[in-house]
């Protein structure tokens, strides 16, 4: 919440992409009815995952890649770092994938001597300055233009160099360019993969996914197994979804499409592995499952009014804003990240603006449900719900309770005001007057209306 | 008709002004009002919190309390959400076929008050006289649950001598969401500082909306900040004539 | 019989562990994979509405908002136009695909076939000149389907100009209806281009143009 930079950036994009998503969601007469299929067709793939898993693997392999499966982050990591050694890889050029910074894919291959290039413009900010991203679909935010200027002239050695965001994004054109015209080995992820045909897909902007998937010699994809639909035209429907919902475009500026090695034209050798790293314990619960419905749109943390207080850094994990709520606990299987999920007013917005309807608010009622059930709750919070719980058993209790309220507030207040309350309560108090309890409760004033009818 | 009242936990202790507006408004316009005093509370703030056990047990209160009314007015739009989209998940979660059945039948006779004025009554001049200016904060629950669309504003728009100001950035959460307000005090007052900021720049003297939980978190800020600006429900807007204000 | 205790256990592999945890996770299979798939609600738009004259004008509208020349001809002119598209951006130097149709190519420019080249030669190329499969109107979308006469992938991303030359029967109206024929396309890469690259990174201002070609014009032929 500190930094003020941030935050207003954040402030600025979010409202400027909500503004935009709503004008062409505004255009889309169905756009209801593509949420409503979108969320079946997600929902029926994880219902049938075994099939569809295999059934991808066989026809990516029959089309002549290499399909591997790694349980966990470490042996996604292993299996990406054995490949890249047996080719005797220095240098690795990436594709914008939120999947390789959730199990960390960058420390691993600098650990084992792999530079890793980010080839995003943001992720390249966001890597030159040594930093985290701060938002799903756009990681820089919490840059402004002067600081990429002089990030820029140190790290790519330029002593010259305007201000304006073109002069940015030319200079880093030059410096990519040259590195895609050379690397050999590149690293993408998949915003979908098609299990009948066996089809990869990268949704983008920049082009760098062009680059990445087409000129190098080995290509290794790090594929979710959530990320499966079942044929090819299902991709009708999120074509229409994901670019309106993330950019606020009727269409991106360029969707690949590739089917394992094709002569003459890409990388001679494709490596697919799919990852599961907690997927299938978000699974096992049939009621928060459609959380891997998620096509990493970000529409979400555009609507949330509290992401648009933080930011992404707030969140401490991968994901942020509401899907990170409710995706990184069930990941960890709750054993972690236990605050993340009561980081939510449960307004409602991101459920709304969900272009595969997951129901955010529900699940995280669900998961503070289950935190409850573990006994993880604060012992202070479930001494207070325990007690109003009892105090809410009849009506009686209720009087006596109010009786009580009004009895205790004696020493806070002050001409019908409470200004100052002790323990977690202040929190309250700290910036907000509280009305003191009213001598005479509704129900009291009841009984003696009652008497006046009659 | 008969109209029974679920005053909501939170009103009936804090907020009786409402409670004796919605019961004075009803009255006059030809209603007979019955408050069945076996009631409590809806279980909204423990279902929310994660305590679902205690919300089952509040919802089976309520249903004994209600079950034979036919007409229940609840001017509280969060408690008519938790009734609409989460007692019925209980049921289903319970497995009880009798519960199940219970919810249905519970579910059409339940009105958030606005939506009983305007939906049940058919009515939307319900005589109000209020010479001052307004602005309306829609609540998250009354606006993206209950959908109530533009029915407060409708009954606003017929007030005599009210002056209704439209509220920018009007679906943005004023940050109250029960519980979140003590445990995330920060995020929480920084979303109750733009709201405040919008309602000031209406220049409204008075903030009104279907659900006094916002307006309490409201009211918190301006009154400290000694704005000047009330906050009033709806029911005491609409129940207010040339003889007074009901509040 | 008493069996023998193995001396080696099996190793599970992870791919057998990761369906293995996917079968005990998804207990709530009611219906078999097919009838499920068939109950998938699909009540979203996917006919088309509108008439050639104004799909076209739709999808030559599209393609101006997002900055690219659009010249209409007809086929036996289609050379004139990728003249005029040359000379507007004073271009000469240009690459196209092995089978590129000789009488589509105008004088006074140095054209080039694809021969293998390596991307620093494809890289010394000002433009590149494609046909495509198939275009969208709605999106303003070109979909190029790189396999037979369209050139292999590299040599329409490298340059930092794109031609295209689109026929009026190749335009669709909807995404559906574009995404239902590209699924009968086969096992070849496709590209999708929706105007030329785009980054809104910096300070959310929307920059034209970061690697792929930046900038892209259309040869709609009419007839």
């Amino acid at each position: 919440m500190g930094n003020t930079q941030l935050r207003h950036n954040v402030r600025h994009a979010t409202d400027v992409i909500r503004n935009k998503r709503a004008k062409v969601v505004a255009e889309v007469s169905d756009w209801e009815q593509l949420r409503q299929s979108a969320h079946e067709i997600k929902q029926h793939t994880l219902r049938h995952l075994d099939f569809y898993l295999q059934q991808f693997e066989s026809a990516c392999k029959a089309a002549g890649a290499q399909v591997h499966w790694a349980r966990d982050a470490d042996e996604a990591n292993g299996i990406v770092v054995g490949l890249l050694k047996s080719h005797r890889a220095e240098e690795v050029i990436k594709v914008k994938t939120m999947t390789s910074d959730e199990v960390r894919l960058n420390d691993a291959l600098e650990e084992a001597g792999i530079t890793p290039i980010e080839t995003d413009l943001a992720d390249l900010i966001v890597q030159l300055g040594e930093d985290k991203p701060s938002h799903i679909v756009v990681p820089a935010l919490h840059r402004n233009k002067m600081e990429i200027r002089r990030l820029f002239m140190k790290k790519m050695g330029l002593e010259e160099l305007g201000d304006q965001p073109e002069d940015l994004t030319a200079a880093a054109r030059t410096y990519l360019r040259e590195k895609f015209l050379r690397v050999p080995a590149a690293i993408s992820g998949a915003n979908f993969a098609v299990a009948e045909t066996g089809t990869v897909c990268v949704v983008e902007s920049e082009g760098n996914g062009r680059m990445c998937v087409t000129l190098p010699e080995v290509l290794i994809s790090l594929v979710g197994i959530e990320k499966l639909v079942p044929r090819f035209a299902d991709l009708e429907v999120f074509l229409q979804l994901l670019p309106r919902s993330a950019t606020g475009e009727r269409m991106n500026p360029y969707n690949s499409f590739w089917t394992g090695v094709t002569h003459g034209d890409g990388p001679r050798e494709f490596h697919v592995i799919l990852l599961d790293n907690g997927r299938t314990e978000v699974l096992k619960d049939e009621e928060s499952r459609e959380t891997l419905d998620c096509i990493r749109c970000g529409a979400c943390l555009n609507a949330c009014p509290v992401y648009r207080q933080t930011g992404g850094h707030a969140y401490g994990s991968v994901y942020g804003g509401p899907i990170g709520a409710i995706l990184t606990p069930q990941l960890q299987s709750l054993h972690h990240s236990q605050t993340l999920p009561y980081a939510s007013s449960l307004c409602g917005a991101c459920y709304e603006v969900c272009p595969v309807k997951i129901n955010i608010p529900e699940i995280l009622i669900h998961l503070r449900n289950k935190i409850v059930e573990r006994h993880d709750d604060p012992l202070t919070e479930r001494f207070a719900m325990r007690a109003a719980a009892s105090a809410m058993a009849d009506s009686s209790r209720l009087e006596m309770a109010q009786t009580l309220g009004r009895i205790g507030q004696i020493p806070f207040a002050e001409n019908g005001v409470i200004t100052h309350l002790p323990g977690i309560l202040s929190g309250w108090t700290d910036v907000r007057d509280l009305n003191s309890i009213p001598k005479e409760s509704f129900r009291a004033w009841w009984k003696k209306h009652l008497n006046t009818l009659e | 008709m008969l109209i029974s009242l679920f005053i909501a936990c939170y009103n009936d202790t804090l907020f009786p002004e409402t409670g004796r507006a919605v019961v004075s408004l009803l009255e006059k316009l030809g209603h007979d009002v019955d408050f069945p005093s076996a009631q409590t509370c809806c279980g909204q703030m423990h279902y929310n919190t994660g305590y679902k056990k205690d919300a089952l047990a509040m919802m089976q209160g309520f249903l004994k309390t209600f079950d034979d009314a036919e007409v229940i007015c609840i001017p509280s739009s969060s408690c008519v959400a938790m009734i609409r989209e989460h007692y019925p998940k209980m049921a289903a979660q319970s497995k009880d076929p009798v519960l199940i059945r219970a919810i249905d039948d519970l579910l059409p006779r339940v009105f958030e008050f606005s939506e009983l004025l305007v939906d049940k009554l058919g009515l939307t001049d319900v005589g109000a006289f209020f010479p001052h200016t307004v602005t309306l904060h829609p609540s998250c629950h009354s606006l993206r649950s209950l959908r109530v669309g533009d029915k407060p504003v409708q009954l606003l728009s017929q007030v005599r001598g009210l002056k209704l100001i439209e509220l920018k950035e009007s679906d943005q959460c004023c940050g109250f969401g029960g519980t979140f307000a003590i445990k995330n005090p920060d995020v929480s007052a920084a979303m109750l500082s733009d709201k405040v900021t919008c309602v000031l720049d209406t220049r409204a003297e008075i903030c009104t909306a279907l659900d006094n939980s916002c307006l309490m978190h409201i009211s918190g800020a301006l009154t400290r900040q000694r704005t000047g600006v009330r906050c009033l429900h709806i029911a005491e807007i609409l129940a207010s004539t040339e003889h007074g204000e009901s509040a | 019989m008493v069996e023998e205790a193995s001396e080696h256990p099996r190793i599970v592999t992870a791919k057998e562990e990761i369906l293995n945890r996917v079968r005990r996770a998804v207990l709530d299979r009611k219906l078999e994979r097919e009838s499920d798939y068939a109950y998938i609600p699909r009540q979203y738009n996917t006919v088309s509405v509108l008439n050639d004259h104004d799909l076209l004008e739709l999808f030559i509208s599209r393609l101006q908002d997002y900055g690219s020349s659009v010249y209409e001809c007809n086929e036996p002119y289609i050379s004139g136009a990728v003249g005029a598209a040359l000379a507007e951006r004073k271009l000469r130097k240009l690459i196209t695909g092995r089978d590129f149709p000789s009488g589509w190519i105008p004088a006074g420019f140095d054209f080039y076939q694809d021969n293998g080249f390596d991307y620093q030669q494809i890289n010394s190329f000002e433009g590149v000149i494609t046909t495509c499969a198939l275009a969208i109107a709605e999106t303003g979308t070109i979909i190029l389907r790189h396999a037979g006469e369209e050139p292999r992938r590299a040599l329409s991303l490298i340059p930092d100009y794109h031609l295209c030359i689109v026929f009026a029967a190749q335009v669709v109206e909807t995404v559906s209806q574009a995404v239902r024929q590209m699924a009968t396309m086969g096992d070849v890469p496709l590209t999708t281009i929706s105007g030329p690259s785009a980054t809104s990174d910096i300070e959310m201002t929307r920059i034209k143009g970061v690697h792929g070609p930046r900038t892209l014009d259309v040869i709609v032929v009419i007839r």
